[in-house]
């Protein structure tokens, strides 16, 4: 992957707020690579973990932002319990999932759901997922 | 001994076999749950946002409603609901501050001062009942049943809300070894299902269930043991696609914990509300002995 790294991107405001929403030190990783290992939906990503948050510490925010990987995040917390350097993961995902869908962008959209499977799903099913991905 | 119980919004519809299990189980081991008046849903998942207390505002109030029943403690059955509600009372906890602009925002509640020990029933089983005194009330042992417990993501992680080792977790296998039966492990059980992305990705909710349940098949479990709705639906609902795509598979119940204790207990399998489960598990459990109709 080519990627254009600047002072710009690195001191932004985007760094600022994934720092701010998911209280950890982005650049505490140190690229092991563990989360990645250990991670149940990593099959699904375009982008894995450990890539995600070494963009976020660079600012790439595009690159983040055209990758599926924070929206296949199922939270299950794996990533953080297992990172040697104590960085969790699962909150920088969702910081970095807050920052668009705090733009009023959904990721499912509600209405579009058949009628069938609503009456099939478990009330925390759709609780749960509508909370993670959706405004 | 009489337990606040928060029960949520799942075991009261598609988790009833839970929930009844868990209840009537109890109640044959001297436990009364009491169900706490006016709880409210705890907001499934947690929030793992630092700026964002208007989530912790649900399962703040439902902890409050805990200190009104007079209680210091409340238990839950659902998995979702014990971390949700364990996570914002160590926030809470953790972090006066919070837990004061929380306060102040619910001022028509009397104040939250982390005062609640959430507890899971697996806890109370394990902690205020114990393995042998279980044992000691087992009517029906479940020999031969070769179960493969698995734990899935919201009682085990984060670490500080774990109920046991998060990578190497025995407290289920300890229940159901403690009611006779042969506990299958398998490399799987700590592994998520794939939970709310069944709402978005239900094809990638499918591979993750089909490698926990094959896993579960190879290692030559009868049925899978487990505690969460989400878990359940998902390894569950998914069987029949499952058995589609790969004619090699033949399907495997997956049953509640409590429902299994209520069994070895010698109860009316009338609580276990087997039609709910996604798998009829009665034609395993008869070939076991273990159930007649
Ligand atoms: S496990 Fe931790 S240190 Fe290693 S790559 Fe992942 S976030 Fe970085
Ligand atoms: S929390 Fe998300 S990124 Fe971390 S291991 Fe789980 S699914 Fe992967």
């Amino acid at each position: 992957m080519r990627t254009v790294i600047s002072t710009e991107t690195l001191y932004s405001d985007f760094v600022k707020k994934v720092e701010a929403i998911s209280e950890q030190t982005l650049p505490s990783c140190y690229q092991c690579g563990k989360c990645s290992a250990g991670c149940p939906m990593c099959f699904a990503m375009d982008l894995l973990p450990n890539q995600i948050i070494r963009l976020a510490q660079l600012g790439l925010e595009d690159d983040i932002t055209k990758a599926n990987t924070i929206w296949i995040c199922a939270s299950c917390i794996t990533c953080s319990v297992r990172c040697p350097r104590g960085v969790d993961l699962a909150r920088v995902m969702e910081a970095l999932r807050l920052i668009t869908s705090r733009k009023n962008i959904d990721q499912v959209q509600i209405p579009e759901i058949p009628k069938e499977t609503i009456a099939e799903l478990p009330q925390l099913a759709m609780v749960g997922g509508f909370r993670k991905l959706t405004a | 001994m009489k337990l606040s119980y928060y029960p949520g919004c799942t075991l009261k519809t598609k988790a009833k076999n839970a929930e009844d299990s868990a209840i009537a189980s109890l109640a044959a081991l001297g436990i009364e749950l009491a169900e706490l008046p006016r709880w409210n849903c705890c907001g499934t998942v947690y929030s793992f946002a630092g700026d964002e207390e208007l989530h912790q505002l649900a399962p703040v109030r439902n902890l409050i409603r805990v200190k009104e029943t007079g209680s210091d403690k409340v238990v839950t059955i659902c998995s979702f609901c014990y971390n949700t509600l364990k996570r914002a009372d160590l926030l809470v906890t953790n972090n006066p501050e919070k837990m004061h602009t929380i306060n102040t925002f619910m001022e028509e509640e009397i104040d939250y001062e982390g005062d609640v020990e959430v507890v899971h029933l697996l806890e109370v089983l394990r902690d205020d009942i114990g393995w042998e005194s279980i044992t000691e009330k087992v009517q029906v042992p479940l020999t031969g049943l070769k179960v493969a417990p698995y734990y899935g993501c919201t009682l085990l992680r984060p670490q500080d809300i774990a109920i046991d080792d998060v990578e190497r977790p025995t407290i289920m296998g300890d229940l159901l070894k403690a009611l006779g039966a042969d506990i299958v492990d398998f490399p799987y059980a700590t592994e998520c299902c794939g939970s709310y992305q069944i709402i978005s990705n239900p094809d990638f909710v499918s591979q993750r269930a089909w490698d926990i349940l094959s896993s579960a098949v190879r290692r030559k479990a009868d049925a899978i043991v487990l505690s969460c709705p989400l878990c359940d639906a998902n390894l569950g609902q998914k069987q029949k696609e499952l058995m589609h795509t790969h004619s090699e598979f033949k399907g495997i119940p997956i049953l509640y914990f409590s429902q299994l204790l209520a069994l070895a207990l010698g109860l009316d399998p009338e609580v276990c509300h087997f039609e709910l489960n996604y798998v009829d598990p009665q034609p395993l459990l008869e070939s076991k002995e273990l159930f007649r109709h």
